[in-house]
């Protein structure tokens, strides 16, 4: 691989990861923070009302992250993939114009309202501010999911004479039965992240009896939506997933799956290395003719191995890749198993009392983060070694301009930055959780 | 259609220098009108609820550039990557230091983000004005219409000029001055007391910096980008904008000194709309001039997406700048006035 793309390719995977981290939780906590103002004006019960403060403060520092983070990702389409910018722009342009319209002024009119608005703005109108930024939030998801979307499964376009893809559809391009799929898996993701973080911080609250009550409301609402999004990400936004790249993508499929050799009755293989030098997968532990049945609803199909595909086609880091998505799929039946627990727990009333249930959930924080950037991985991993599949290969897409001293500049400069930030972050999450909700939280004392 | 696309995305630029403006302005002046902490939280309370949502403006504008305009996009991004990337670290240091500043009361925390707002401020006010001067001096764009400037050769202009010379930093000092002018006017209008007439203080020395530089860049300017002043003799309708602009200053000068703020400042929005459609429109149709031969450049329709794309965008994008007039007059309605101090929040 030649170094400027190499570099230019680790630019991207850096900034993008890192910034993922903030939007998985506030997408998700936009939705959980709309639940709760909606059951406080419905009930007329205030815990509802310090939850979604507590939270909204925890989401202001997150959205600030998000959105500092966020803007060199679309510059970078431009800076660091310029022949991909050129080649593509003329339809993912029309996603990402679509995205700063629509998205980022609602989300940036309303936030402040949010935030700092409840004691001016009555119920109703805070309500109403909370729902606006869930919107936008939402839309902001969607607009970025079509746009990765159609790299995955271009639709809608037409090849100009000068060999620009240029938009031929824009419902084609929006309504992309790969885009809605991918949504839904991808805002069920955040979802999760956001009902664990919330059961997490409220079972250790729990635990350390500090706001107990507070931490018992917390549990209530983020078991229930962790376990719902966990059991929708596998089934059947998953499963759909994992056939649409069967379908359009099987090279990748066998990637994923590590499987080397076409078979009938393909077993999953569910651990085990995948050995790139003798190509086979080490040390397997597989369900029989588990990957034909899942696939193909059949257990006796064929599955083509990564060997019938021609080697220029095959994704260039198949471990990573393979590793990624089990990962990703590990981590997604280990939630399930959790907050299953939790939540049967919970409907029998005996969860505040069940250390045993909560300590687990209190660890549970950090996974989710995990099994979403694996996944984010897998799908980014396994579109290789194209940029626009079947289009154009990821060698043909980065700024020939740009040198690879230039883009290690910057890549080193994002990482001191980065840096910087995750430790400015922790301490202002970490002194958010350790104030505490109040219950004498007053309606917008305390900015957050 | 082209054209219509041309002054969509150039208006959407000018939407973003008025509004971002006045908080990059605020932040160059901050720690001149404010002193104590409660003066400094003053200035961030002028532009504490807007400050996001104005920066909008340069992400929306980028989107849209993507789209209608996408081998600009990938040339001019490309080309300006080392100043790019570090303007977009100078905005994040920014933005952290507007919300993260208020998160701890100690005679450390707050002073480090103080020098950090302004800082970015006057270094971003400066790049993008440089950023334009760049656009004007034109690039050495190649035959696929790419180009990579270094940060600076010998500061001179000519085919090989790197981001900074002496006419692109000349752009960048006037924008530093026309922004700390327009942003000392938003906070003389919406503070009070000794903050405010800091503010007008500011403005008003400020004022004389950006008439002597109009006057000079604009000479310069004639000299080093004969394009421009060819366009205005052969559209002598085009004359409106400069004339928009001096119309601006002229107000601003006059108002500042009656300490009508309000006056003041719209003459200030004047003036950079008149400045930005000046140039926007002497450039036309050209989109990036190149410097190694005038005759040549990247014009709107070789740089523009295709007409499918350009006519469905107008189907969505007009709606959308609707709703986006509406948030807009929302907010600045809500916030009409002088800004009372809050306990809570920056």
């Amino acid at each position: 691989m030649d170094s400027a793309q190499a570099l230019h390719r680790l630019h991207f995977a850096f900034t993008i990861t890192y910034h993922y981290l903030f939007p998985q939780l506030t997408m998700g906590l936009a939705l959980v923070i709309f639940l709760w103002k909606t059951m406080a004006l419905r009930t007329g019960e205030d815990r509802y009302n310090r939850a979604a403060r507590f939270w909204t403060r925890i989401f202001a520092i997150n959205f600030a992250m998000g959105v500092a983070t966020g803007i060199p990702m679309q510059f970078q389409f431009g800076t660091n993939w310029a022949r991909f910018a050129e080649t593509a722009g003329g339809v993912i342009g029309q996603t990402l114009a679509m995205e700063g319209v629509y998205s980022f002024f609602l989300e940036s009119t309303f936030l402040g309202l949010l935030l700092f608005g409840e004691r001016r703005l009555g119920p109703r109108g805070h309500w109403f501010a909370a729902l606006c930024v869930f919107a936008g939030s939402w839309l902001s998801g969607f607009f970025i999911v079509a746009t990765n979307a159609w790299m995955q499964h271009p639709v809608g376009y037409t090849i100009d004479a000068a060999g620009r893809l240029q938009l031929a559809s824009v419902w084609a391009l929006l309504l992309n039965p790969w885009a809605l799929w991918q949504y839904a898996h991808t805002m069920l993701g955040s979802v999760v992240t956001a009902g664990v973080v919330i059961g997490s911080v409220g079972a250790a609250y729990v635990l350390l009896g500090r706001h107990a009550d507070a931490g018992r409301t917390f549990v209530r609402m983020g078991v229930p939506a962790g376990l719902i999004g966990s059991v929708l990400l596998a089934f059947p936004t998953g499963d759909t997933q994992g056939k649409m790249v069967a379908h359009n993508q099987p090279v990748t499929l066998a990637a994923m799956e590590g499987l080397f050799e076409t078979v009938e009755g393909a077993p999953l293989a569910i651990l085990g290395q995948p050995d790139m030098d003798r190509l086979e997968l080490d040390n397997p532990l597989e369900v029989p003719r588990m990957l034909s049945f899942l696939t193909y609803q059949r257990w006796g199909a064929e599955v083509k191995g990564l060997k019938d595909f021609s080697r220029e086609d095959w994704p260039q880091n198949i471990p990573l890749l393979y590793y990624s998505y089990h990962i990703m799929v590990g981590l997604g039946t280990i939630f399930i198993a959790i907050l299953g627990v939790a939540a049967l727990q919970l409907w029998r009333r005996r969860l505040f009392e069940s250390r045993w249930t909560l300590w687990p959930l209190a660890l549970l924080l950090p996974f989710p983060y995990i099994a979403n950037t694996a996944g984010w991985m897998t799908a980014e991993l396994g579109r290789q070694p194209w940029l626009i599949y079947g289009l154009m290969r990821t060698q043909e897409g980065f700024s020939a301009n740009v040198s690879a001293g230039n883009a290690m500049f910057t890549l080193i400069g994002f990482m001191g930055m980065y840096t910087i930030l995750s430790i400015l972050f922790l301490l202002l999450v970490f002194r958010e959780l350790e104030h505490g909700p109040q219950p004498d939280d007053a309606a917008s004392t305390h900015a957050g | 259609m082209e054209t219509l696309w041309f002054a969509l995305v150039a208006g959407m630029l000018a939407m973003y220098v008025v509004f971002d403006g006045f908080d990059l302005g605020a932040g160059i002046v901050h720690l001149y009108a404010g002193r104590s902490d409660r003066e400094r939280r003053l200035v961030l309370q002028t532009i504490g609820p807007v400050w996001d949502g104005n920066e909008v403006w340069l992400l929306a504008a980028g989107g849209t550039l993507f789209f209608a305009f996408p081998v600009l996009y990938a040339s001019s991004l490309s080309g300006f990557y080392l100043p790019l990337m570090m303007v977009l670290w100078l905005f994040m240091l920014r933005g952290l230091a507007i919300e993260f500043r208020h998160h701890f009361d100690n005679a450390v925390w707050r002073p480090f983000w103080d020098v950090v707002f302004a800082g970015s401020s006057a270094l971003l006010a400066f790049f993008l004005g440089a950023a334009l001067g760049n656009v004007v001096r034109g690039v050495p764009l190649d035959e696929e219409a790419r180009f990579f400037l270094p940060l600076w050769t010998d500061f001179r202009t000519g085919a090989a000029p790197g981001i900074l010379d002496w006419y692109t930093g000349l752009v960048g000092a006037g924008a530093f001055l026309a922004l700390a002018e327009h942003g000392g006017w938003w906070v003389a209008l919406k503070a009070g007391g000794e903050v405010q007439r800091r503010a007008r203080a500011a403005a008003r020395a400020a004022w004389w910096g950006v008439a002597a530089f109009t006057l000079v860049v604009t000479a310069v300017t004639f000299g080093l980008q004969p394009r421009v002043l060819a366009r205005l003799s052969a559209h002598p309708w085009g004359l409106v904008f400069p004339a928009i602009a001096l119309a601006g200053l002229a107000v601003t000068g006059w108002s500042g000194r009656l300490g009508e703020d309000r006056r003041a400042f719209l003459g200030s929005c004047a003036y950079l709309i008149g400045m930005l459609a000046s140039v926007a429109f002497g450039l036309y149709p050209f989109v990036l001039p190149s410097s190694v031969d005038p005759s040549r450049g990247l014009d709107i329709y070789a740089a523009a997406a295709g007409p499918y794309g350009l006519r469905v965008g107008l189907a969505w994008f007009v709606p959308g700048m609707v709703l986006v007039t509406a948030y807009f007059v929302f907010t600045y309605r809500r916030l009409a006035g002088k800004t009372t101090m809050q306990e809570d929040g920056y």
